[in-house]
């Protein structure tokens, strides 16, 4: 019980300095961010490499999502949620907000 | 009066710093409430609590609609959703004369979680009356979609819509918050609508219809998506009926709109107030001040008249 306790610590360590060394590595310079204030995403459109990270941002008082059909769907972001994604391919990425689909956006992926 | 007039002075400082006495008997009389609907002869009509309390128990069937609970919001706007809700289900409890059932027309919860649900569902049951529910795009964000369906959806079709009848009048409660498009507005859906084709196929015209859903089934502001794209099918299949009463909330302010045989109604909010079409720069919840809150919250006071061309909007407050 000891042992199996101190092991899990132990990984649970490692993974934090796996973690640390994540966060601390160098962001590729162009990773960026989108926010959502008052319903709309700003940038709304958004040129970015191939390999980049796009984080959104929930900034309003309710919850959104960003969805981009058959590419990547978040989870519902409350207040203050973020949502990341990966851009391996290039191509255009449209995207809305599958609760108030007016609010749409574009990510071009080069 | 105009649907606005309720809206008149929320960005008024003055309003914060000395309430007139019947500033102070709105809001106590406002405090988050429902809209009584009567049918009389076949002929909607709304009426505030209070006026409804002071009239004689009505002769037809009586209900209640409210909307947009929002259980779970603890945001600036308001941040004890769950208590007003409390409030307006205490005013229901006490009316001295008991409506038949209650509609809700949706976001129930703020974030579709169970504690939220369950807590909605604790105070709402104090009302002691049959509810009827349609979902708001609030009630569908668990990540399985399941916390709406298990509670309210049995019975009901697709995601959620079914009718039934009450003292001859034909009740129909609609799904227009999933399969959202993007660009566009709610969506009710082909296999909706076909539903809803075979539901009134072969109804007597005469039959008074009311149908709900939770975003408006008629344009109220694209630009916020406050309409519901593939509503005109919906409203082809009721063209005929004498008499078509549509009621809807997710806009948190009382709108109402009457089109030949068909009136439009939408309810306030016991949660929130949210903004008139375009008077902010989005329709997130709008903050304004303490004493104020409670008279933007839940209760909307209109009569219907059957008969004459143009239906007079008479968006009455309580102590008017």
């Amino acid at each position: 019980m000891i042992r199996q306790s101190l092991r899990g610590t132990a990984s649970l360590a490692f993974a934090a300095v796996i973690a640390l060394c994540l966060a601390g590595a160098p962001a590729y310079a162009d990773d960026t961010e989108v926010t959502i204030d008052n319903f709309t995403f700003s940038p709304a459109s958004l040129t970015v490499k191939v390999g980049t990270t796009v984080t959104w941002k929930n900034h309003d008082d309710i919850p959104h999502t960003v969805v981009s059909a058959g590419k990547f769907r978040s989870k519902t972001l409350d207040t203050d949620d973020g949502f990341s994604f990966t851009f391996t391919t290039a191509g255009d990425y449209k995207y809305f907000c599958s609760l108030h689909p007016h609010m749409t956006g574009m990510i071009k992926v080069e | 009066m105009s649907e606005f007039d309720h809206n008149h002075d929320h960005d008024d400082p003055r309003q914060g710093s000395g309430p007139s006495r019947r500033r102070v008997l709105e809001c106590m009389t406002w405090a988050g409430t429902g809209v009584l609907w009567t049918i009389t002869g076949g002929v909607p009509r709304s009426l505030g609590l209070v006026d409804s309390a002071l009239a004689a128990a009505p002769t037809g069937l009586s209900f209640l609609q409210i909307s947009d609970s929002h259980v779970g919001f603890d945001k600036p706007a308001n941040p004890n959703a769950l208590g007003t809700l409390e409030e307006a289900i205490g005013r229901i409890s006490a009316m001295p004369s008991k409506p038949s059932f209650m509609i809700h027309t949706g976001d129930i919860t703020h974030l579709s979680k169970a504690a939220e649900f369950d807590n909605a569902e604790r105070i709402i049951s104090q009302a002691k009356l049959d509810v009827h529910y349609v979902p708001g795009e609030h009630d569908f964000l668990d990540e399985d979609v399941k916390f709406y369906r298990e509670r309210y959806g049995r019975g009901a079709k697709g995601a959620g819509w079914y009718s039934f009848d009450a003292n001859g009048v034909h009740f129909i409660g609609l799904v227009n918050v999933v399969d959202l498009k993007a660009g566009g507005l709610g969506n009710l859906g082909a296999e909706q609508l076909a539903w809803l084709e075979d539901d009134l196929k072969g109804r007597s015209k005469s039959t008074p219809i009311v149908v709900f859903a939770h975003i408006p089934l008629w344009t109220v502001y694209p630009a916020w998506g406050w309409g519901t794209e593939d509503a005109g099918r919906a409203l082809e299949y009721l063209r005929g009926f004498g008499s078509v009463t549509v009621l809807n909330g997710h806009i948190h302010q009382v709108m109402q709109k009457v089109e030949g045989n068909v009136t439009f109604h939408t309810a306030r909010s016991t949660a929130f107030p949210q903004p008139a079409p375009g008077a902010a720069p989005s329709p997130g919840p709008m903050k304004v001040a303490d004493d104020k809150l409670r008279s933007l919250l839940g209760i909307a006071s209109i009569n219907f008249k059957a008969g004459e061309q143009r239906l007079a909007i008479i968006d009455t407050p309580l102590q008017g």
